[in-house]
């Protein structure tokens, strides 16, 4: 894991006391709420509909046990007892004063923690595959990359006001777990034919009220010129981004205007130009940040091929866990534990103080210190000896962490919606509670099979509906909520924007339809191995619209 | 006329706070001044203007309400929620609308 160097520590250390300074003469009258609000929120902190709220960044979504200590602490003193993790693999606490957010910021520190670009027009926290590190098909790690971005990206000087807010995320793998095609800038890890590491380059993707697929602009970067052709990226969108209007600001509307080719021969020039500069990554300090991420030492456990079948025999629950949550490690001995945030009728990423401790436990005792946040608002030990997934799983279930639904119907994405943000129309979490509940049986999620409902309360998407398998929008209608539904949407190697279905759904009607569009698919499907996704694609939207509307009615 | 309330969050913790007919900040909508009549709202508009400039809360809104036998209900889910707290129970294990775990 990264560690932080003495200019790392200086620097936010200085920007805990120089926000504390800021937050003290706020509190004094002496700043105005339109000098302080673009303070607060370099530093993570939002207005929300009851009370503040600190975005905390997880570079990369990962953490040890000593940060996630910290989280739980932070929780418990200064919030009420639980957190919120995030679709950008941040966490966010709901309820913090203003008056305690230097203390917070201050405490962060100590673990090397932070909030700096959790808000703004400025690069934010890079994102990247939660498997790193340890997936059985991954090219290489992508954090290290993501590592150097985010050192060159943390208050950059030319790209600290850009038109928009500006994503970026890492993958190292085929299996695209990621998202990248939904984000500013996605760089897909492979090797080329000669064995050299470099990036397939993505470029414009985004969801919001104008989802777009990023295309793709480079077919292999190698990896030296990562910075030069990224800042060659930035400044183009830097000069030539909207911001005339904040709905069309994004690089997204820029590639979709300029068209693909045009903006990739703009980079390109912009690229010549940088290529050979100081940008240019030495092979040496490459493999300096990726000694930070070497993994642990993972000596043989074969004994744990025999004790994991013999406990999958006397217990069913165990069995279905791993069969759900625990996927292939590089090291045949070891396994990745996905642990679920969604238990059945539950706030989709939300974590008590206990619950948090209870996972730093687990991961020093059993997972080398190693805990990630996914991005689909799991947390993650990604090194976990077979030999170890039966203690670990009976601690999981001790702290009610055991849900085994990970990738199932009830393994949903949901934003906080109306019930905390300031932004939203319409509530999320209810709505997965209730479908949740719907589908919660192990039976009925196991038949199902693997479905990826996601939820936003709003046109900002923060929970992702237009990659949801099956996509809920919701809007306010007369002074009430509405849910659209979109279907055929998804977040992997094979991206596609959801297409909406028809007219929306009333609160107490949504679950039922989503159930009528799960009875659909289940009747249509060619056999059990066909997913949804498969089987929407192969027929279409009819069979869905004609359920939920009847055929002779008008859909839309 | 539709019945209104000044809301806004107090600066120092956020918390959702309406005007009462004293000229303070009560952390219930039931507490809240109701202006039935246009110079009323007037009243309350000032009145929400200097306290922001004052700094004491942010974020300062009259918003529509109706009275259902004695209570007050915004006209607005958005602020039915503010006015109630989130419509869920916060996370598993958690009891409650307490508040901070922490001291005061």
């Amino acid at each position: 894991m990264y560690r932080y160097d003495e200019f790392d520590h200086a620097f936010v250390s200085s920007r805990v006391e120089q926000f504390r300074d800021q937050v003290g003469r706020r509190l004094s009258g002496e700043l105005a709420e339109d000098a302080f609000k673009p303070l607060r929120l370099m530093n993570g902190v939002y207005l929300q509909l009851h009370a503040y709220m600190l975005r905390v960044a997880i570079p990369y979504g990962t953490l040890s046990s000593r940060q996630m200590r910290m989280l739980a602490h932070i929780a418990r003193k200064y919030d009420r007892g639980y957190g919120h993790f995030t679709t950008r693999q941040n966490i966010q606490y709901n309820w913090p004063r203003l008056s305690d957010t230097p203390d917070i910021l201050q405490e962060l520190a100590t673990v090397e923690m932070h909030a700096l670009q959790t808000s703004g027009n400025c690069i934010r926290n890079v994102t990247a595959d939660h498997f790193a590190g340890a997936a059985a098909d991954e090219v290489a790690d992508p954090r290290p990359y993501a590592e150097i971005l985010r050192q060159w990206s943390s208050v950059h000087p030319e790209f600290s006001f850009l038109p928009r807010k500006f994503k970026i995320a890492v993958t190292g793998a085929e299996r695209d777990r990621a998202a990248i095609q939904v984000h500013d800038i996605g760089l897909h890890l492979k090797k080329d034919e000669n064995g050299r590491i470099g990036f397939a380059v993505y470029v414009g993707g985004g969801q919001g009220r104008t989802p777009m697929i990023a295309k793709k602009i480079r077919d292999f970067l190698p990896e030296e010129d990562l910075l030069s052709y990224t800042t060659a990226i930035m400044r183009v969108y830097n000069l030539h981004g909207r911001r005339d209007n904040k709905y069309k600001a994004r690089i997204k509307i820029l590639v979709h205007e300029t068209g693909a080719e045009e903006l990739a021969g703009q980079v390109e020039v912009e690229f010549a130009a940088l290529k050979d500069t100081e940008l240019k990554l030495p092979e040496t300090d490459i493999q300096a940040i990726a000694t930070y991420f070497m993994p642990p030492a993972l000596g043989n456990r074969a004994e744990g091929w025999e004790s994991l079948a013999r406990w999958k025999k006397t217990d069913a629950d165990f069995a279905r866990w791993v069969q759900q949550n625990v996927q292939p490690h590089k090291h045949p001995d070891y396994g990745m534990v996905t642990i679920s945030l969604k238990p059945i009728g539950g706030i989709p990423g939300d974590a008590t103080d206990a619950q948090m401790d209870a996972v730093a436990d687990i991961a020093e005792e059993y997972a080398f210190d190693e805990i990630r946040v996914s991005h689909e608002q799991n947390l993650i030990l990604p090194h976990v000896a077979l030999a170890d997934l039966e203690p670990v799983y009976r601690a999981l279930v001790a702290a009610g962490l055991a849900t085994a639904n990970a990738g199932l119907i009830t393994d949903i994405i949901a934003c906080p919606g109306l019930d905390y943000c300031a932004l939203a129309n319409a509530r999320s979490i209810p709505v997965a509670q209730e479908i949740s509940n719907r589908f919660g049986s192990p039976e009925r999620q196991a038949e199902i099979g693997e479905l990826k409902i996601k939820i936003s309360g709003c046109i900002n998407a923060c929970g992702h509906h237009h990659v949801g398998h099956i996509g809920l929008l919701g809007v306010e209608k007369k002074g009430a909520e509405l849910y659209q539904i979109t279907l055929g949407g998804s977040g992997d190697e094979n991206t596609s924007i959801g297409e909406i279905i028809g007219r929306g759904f009333e609160p107490e009607k949504v679950t039922d339809a989503v159930e009528t569009i799960v009875d659909t698919y289940l009747g249509l499907r060619r056999d059990k191995d066909e997913t949804f996704l498969e089987a929407y694609r192969r027929v279409g939207p009819q069979p869905f619209k004609d359920a939920l509307y009847g055929s002779a009615q008008e859909a839309a | 006329m539709v019945s209104k309330v000044l809301t806004a969050n107090r600066l120092s913790d956020g918390i959702s706070v309406w005007l009462d007919a004293a000229g303070n900040w009560a952390e219930s909508l039931q507490d809240a001044f109701v202006a039935r009549h246009a110079e009323a709202v007037t009243a309350l508009e000032a009145t929400g203007k200097q306290a922001f400039e004052d700094n004491k809360v942010v974020d300062v809104n009259v918003v529509d309400v109706e009275e259902i036998n004695g209570t007050l209900r915004p006209l607005r889910m958005r602020e039915r929620i503010r006015a109630e707290g989130p419509s869920i129970p916060y996370a598993a294990g958690y009891n409650g609308l307490a508040g901070p775990k922490h001291a005061a």
